[in-house]
């Protein structure tokens, strides 16, 4: 029997056009599931959850007519992992002008996994106030949950392995629109490949 | 970022401006109904304040609490220290007591910079003001009023603008540990103080020097006083507090004759009348309470980036290729 050791290099799963239609299609959730989104507040968990809350701002305004108050949120200071790691630097929060108490805030990130960075959100809204319900809307949901916490709308489902990494792209930060599915250690392995320097890290 | 903040030269311009952006962000805080973030939970800070100090030691105590650590105030009036007890062995029992980190004010020049270098304490020390050597959180409270009026944005520095310290430059530690600073952001510092109160070696500094307040005035986007330290002084440096005040005090005739957009800073406590007159000390371009408002953003931001991350921060990141979702 011959086993294949050598990494998967990433393959897209999602393409622009994809994103675009996964986006349009959460929109019409939102305002079918919230009656209209009258009292709907977008919170973007940064990074790309804020550009991700972004497209769906503007589409939601483009389907209800309306502008749907847009926030965004940094985790940072509520992660269960900061003592694992060096501290770093925040990103901005921004909570819009009318606040949170009483919406129906929808939380959004890019991908869903273990669940961590949805429970610090969670624990961040409680500080900001009481909104009347919280929902969550993600473009991947990739499983392997390690809290109870689903997602309410979801771009796609994508079964993965704990050894596959899941990456976004964006135009806005990355160049792009893509989501891309490879063996987690493969650009770390092909790149000592092709390094001169063997021990060059990643 | 260093395990330790003893001195503003520890700061390089990428840890200053890291600790002013993120001070920035925490400042939002202070608007919200819970002014309170979980971060430092289970954490232990002493502050052990071997001098009087309001100012400084509740703006660390609201620090610390707004970052939910367990605060151990330590004040060495009324403790084992005033029956002789060494630094050497205070430490040793805050260490002891599982202490992670200790902010310290000590009337002597160089106990943090003792402290830190010694292997008594294995938390972060912080340096809250030592003698007449330096006072860095100080310095960077001064830098982020600074840059909120001269230059607002996050990741900007103070480069070009011109800022001139007035008064005690002698025993004062904010002067000292304010020009490595203001000089490590880009500003360039004039110190006018009398012949007297202008310590040797300061050609040595970054800054320029001079002895006439009004010469200065015209050039100058941030006039920052300081406090005349009586308890510091064991002789006479100037003949009487009247000429002080005429010669190096504040005053609405200089006001007038400061560029509009330049601010008045003071770290406080400020002694009016003398360095300062009133008319000066309450107008709106004086920056002094603002900047005890900010002091709770910046050490909470120090705070954050010491203790918030690894247990030791100056730990060698670990290769982490994606975070946690």
């Amino acid at each position: 029997m011959t086993t294949n050791d050598s990494p998967r290099p990433p393959h897209q799963v999602l393409d622009g056009a994809d994103i675009s239609r996964v986006i349009t299609r959460i929109a019409h959730e939102i305002v079918e599931r919230a009656k209209g989104a009258e009292d709907v507040v977008l919170l973007g968990i940064h990074t790309r959850g804020v550009h991700l809350s972004r497209r769906l701002q503007a589409k939601l305004t483009q389907i209800t007519g309306r502008e749907i108050p847009l926030g965004t949120l940094d985790i940072t200071m509520y992660r269960d992992d900061l003592r694992l790691k060096p501290a770093r630097a925040l990103e901005h929060t921004e909570i819009p002008a009318g606040g949170v108490d009483g919406k129906l805030v929808i939380l959004v990130d890019d991908v869903l996994f273990s669940g961590r960075t949805v429970r610090a959100a969670l624990d961040a809204l409680g500080d900001i106030g009481r909104p009347r319900a919280v929902q969550l809307a993600v473009l991947v949901d990739r499983g392997h949950r390690e809290l109870p916490i689903r997602a309410d709308y979801v771009g796609k489902n994508l079964p993965t392995s704990l050894r596959e990494a899941v990456q976004v792209r964006l135009a806005d930060s990355d160049g792009q629109d893509a989501v891309l599915v490879g063996d987690r250690d493969y650009t770390a392995r092909s790149s000592q490949a092709l390094a001169a320097d063997p021990t060059r890290p990643e | 970022m260093k395990r330790h903040l003893v001195s503003a030269a520890d700061l390089s311009r990428d840890d200053a401006l890291l600790i002013l952006d993120t001070a920035e962000e925490l400042a939002q805080l202070s608007g919200r109904a819970v002014k309170k973030l979980p971060t430092l939970r289970g954490r232990t800070v002493v502050n052990l304040f071997f001098e009087d100090s309001t100012r400084t030691k509740t703006s660390f105590e609201v620090a610390e609490k707004r970052l939910s650590a367990d605060v151990i105030n330590f004040a060495a009036k009324g403790s084992s220290v005033s029956k002789g007890e060494s630094l050497k062995d205070t430490a040793l029992t805050l260490q002891a007591m599982g202490a992670d980190a200790v902010v310290i004010r000590h009337h002597a020049s160089g106990a943090p910079a003792r402290l830190a270098q010694s292997d008594w304490l294995h938390g972060s020390v912080i340096n809250a003001g030592d003698g007449t050597h330096e006072h860095p959180t100080q310095a960077l409270l001064d830098a982020f009023t600074l840059r909120r009026h001269l230059n607002p944005g996050l990741g900007n520095d103070l480069s070009g603008r011109r800022v001139t310290i007035v008064g005690d430059v002698l025993h004062s530690r904010v002067a000292r540990s304010n020009v490595l600073l203001l000089n490590t952001l880009g500003a360039e510092v004039t110190f006018v103080a009398p012949p007297t109160l202008v310590p040797i070696g300061i050609e040595h500094w970054p800054c320029e020097v001079s002895y006439d307040l009004d010469a200065a005035l015209a050039k100058t986007d941030a006039l920052m006083m300081l406090r005349v330290q009586r308890e510091r002084m064991n002789a006479a440096f100037f003949p009487t507090e009247r000429e002080y005040a005429r010669r190096y005090g504040m005053n609405g005739r200089r006001l007038a004759r400061l560029p509009e957009h330049a601010v008045v800073m003071h770290p406080g406590p400020m002694v009016r009348g003398m360095e300062i007159t009133a008319e000066v000390a309450d107008s709106p371009r004086c920056t002094a309470v603002e900047q005890v408002a900010n002091g709770v953003s910046i050490r909470m931001a120090v705070l954050y980036l010491l203790l918030g991350g690894a247990t030791l921060a100056d730990a060698p990141s670990t290769n982490q290729s994606e975070a946690a979702k």
